[in-house]
């Protein structure tokens, strides 16, 4: 008894007449859509037109429209600039060691918990290692200054104690990117091992069974049944890990910087900060973040176009 | 699943049995990776600070002292952090909710007319953003600088969440629920308060933990928002403690310390102290909430 359809059989000639009077009846969905389609615009949109200043000379009492047109300039200082080459190589360098660090541990720990015969510990692993989740971005940082200080930090205690030199872990740019990932992993590892469980929980059990009475050991099983089973979405996950590539959690990097670590440490998104927000080059720093966005977008299209052509699981 | 299926999975080899071994060995190790730093902490931050120095805190506290918490409860500065962010969580999710929830029953709706043109409104900016600095100059021109407002409209919405959400309403609100409904001459605004929402506590459950831990937790928006004291959150007080060596002089906690040495010392057992109170609420919560994020999460790997 659907009223739509009830509508249509009385005035089947004017379609948008029923189109219309079906918003007029449903004029509150809209009021419920409204705030957040509005939000949208103004903090989504609006800052999508305003990027436009990368191709202008921005004067903040002029505004937008009035500030003059300078076309690639911006973007052209950007690629030859002395510290460009080192930008994208830290950037890159980064998002790399973390994709293949980070992406496959989660897999391995969800198979592994996946195997597990008490249930019990298996919870209690998977409350625990998702628990670093909660932890800001603030608090993680502090824990890797306090636990690596030269002086005081637990690690380098462990370090003396086999005899080694204590090593100032912060003041190493050798040492950023590991330590960058590392504790990426310690905190996020917990988050995509559940998404993992919870689709290894929907393969058809019928498969496991049958592989046990063909006598299959779990490890042959968990090759066979289980990465099929999980192929899906480890593939829509590494779509959504590349296109996130340039866009890697800039604050941690940035909370990480010291003076004598910015040769490694210094990466797109912290220089569009620098320049931008502390320098005041707003221009300028438009345009490295524009740049930035824009390789994300290749990233993420190209990824996705070669996810579809290889297996058939795609984001769209 | 059945006793008989049960046992027939159970069933081992002895590969598996090794297997088992292994794995059982593995996952503590991991375990135990993943707990120590924390449990490191609490026993560091009633530590005498000479010890810590000396490397002697490894399992157990050494010397029991509260002056660290001692010194953290009594700070006034750290308390006016923690409000704020008290504020901020509050604020900042009933604004989100209030944005998201509607708009995601609404776009469940297979009726709307203009459904479609909406969500790829919102699916669009996950693949472009304006960037950093035309985002600043928005909040700028909206006079928001150095308000509460910065700190909880910028990112009240996550597309991600709207899209959970709407998944929720279209697998929980059976269409016929509502056909009967407007029958019975219920208009949309009563139906969403009256029906959906008591029948959505799962998601909101989810959504409230999401936001309150993210507002919690933000800080960069502070870094570059907030210029005055009184409205910094926790975060940024702990980045300054923690990273920048920063006591705020109008912060009591090493105010009657005359020696430098003095200062040091006890500065890192107010780090280790100010780390756990920081993360305390949140990590306490957890256990207890788990159940619905991970729900949560569920819904939008497996249908997302």
């Amino acid at each position: 008894m659907n009223v739509i359809r009830e509508n249509a059989l009385i005035k089947p000639i004017h379609k948008s007449g029923r189109k219309f009077s079906h918003i007029k009846k449903n004029w509150e969905l809209y009021l419920f859509v409204l705030p957040c389609v509005l939000w949208f615009l103004v903090f989504k949109y609006v800052p999508m037109y305003g990027v436009q200043i990368a191709f202008k000379d921005f004067i903040a009492t002029r505004g937008i429209w009035d500030s003059p047109w300078v076309g690639f300039k911006h973007f052209e200082r950007f690629f030859n600039s002395y510290n460009f080459q080192l930008l994208l190589k830290n950037t890159l360098g980064l998002s790399l060691m973390q994709l293949v660090i980070g992406f496959p541990l989660p897999i391995v720990i969800a198979l592994m918990l996946n195997q597990l015969t008490s249930e019990r510990f298996k919870r209690i692993v998977q409350t625990v290692i998702y628990a670093p989740n909660f932890i800001s971005v603030v608090v993680l940082v502090g824990m890797i200054y306090v636990f690596l200080s030269p002086s005081s930090g637990m690690v380098n205690h462990v370090i003396k104690l086999f005899g080694g030199e204590p090593i100032f872990f912060m003041g190493s740019a050798a040492w950023f990117k590991p330590l960058y990932v590392l504790s990426g992993v310690w905190q996020e590892t917990g988050f995509a091992t559940i998404i993992y469980l919870a689709a290894l929980a929907g393969i058809n059990p019928d498969l496991h069974e049958a592989a046990v009475v063909d006598g299959a050991t779990k490890f042959k099983r968990i090759l066979y049944i289980d990465i099929p089973g999980i192929l899906p979405i480890s593939i829509i996950l590494l779509i959504l890990a590349v296109g996130n590539m340039m866009n890697l959690g800039f604050e941690k990097a940035l909370l990480m910087q010291t003076d004598l670590n910015k040769s490694s440490s210094s990466i797109i998104q912290t220089y569009v900060y620098e320049v931008g927000l502390v320098k005041a080059q707003y221009s300028f720093s438009a345009a490295v973040g524009l740049f930035n966005s824009i390789i994300n977008l290749v990233l993420l299209l190209s990824v996705n176009r070669l996810a579809r052509k290889v297996s058939e699981t795609s984001l769209w | 699943m059945s006793i008989l299926l049960r046992s027939k999975l159970n069933r081992r080899t002895k590969e598996d049995v090794v297997f088992d071994l292994v794995n059982v060995f593995i996952l503590t190790g991991a375990l135990l990776l993943v707990l120590y730093p924390l449990y490191f902490i609490l026993i560091a931050s009633v530590s005498n600070p000479d010890r810590i120095f000396a490397g002697d805190v490894l399992f157990f506290p050494r010397e029991l002292t509260f002056d660290g918490y001692k010194r953290i409860f009594s700070d006034s500065y750290l308390w006016m952090g923690y409000r704020n962010s008290m504020m901020y969580a509050v604020l900042g999710t009933v604004i989100s909710l209030s944005m998201i929830l509607p708009a995601a029953y609404a776009l469940s709706r297979k009726d709307l007319i203009g459904r479609k043109f909406i969500i790829l409104l919102l699916i669009l900016t996950m693949f472009f953003e304006g960037g950093l600095v035309p985002t600043y100059l928005l909040v700028k021109n909206l006079n928001m600088i150095d308000t509460i407002w910065a700190m909880v409209l910028p990112s009240a919405i996550g597309v991600w969440n709207v899209i959970v959400s709407r998944i929720f309403f279209e697998s929980n609100i059976p269409d016929e629920m509502r056909e009967a409904a407007f029958i019975d001459g219920c208009s949309n605004t009563k139906f969403f308060l009256r029906i959906v929402l008591p029948l959505s506590k799962p998601i909101i459950a989810v959504m409230v933990l999401i936001h309150v831990i993210g507002n919690w937790n933000m800080f960069f928006n502070a870094m570059i928002y907030l210029n005055h004291d009184a409205l910094y959150p926790l975060q940024i007080i702990l980045r300054n403690i923690l990273i920048q060596n920063e006591f705020s002089a109008q912060s009591s906690l090493l105010s009657d310390l005359e020696s430098y040495a003095a200062q040091q010392k006890v500065s890192e057992l107010i780090k280790y102290g100010v780390i756990f109170v920081a993360s305390f609420p949140l990590l306490v919560i957890y256990p207890f909430v788990q159940k619905y994020f991970v729900k949560g999460m569920m819904i939008g790997a497996v249908k997302g």
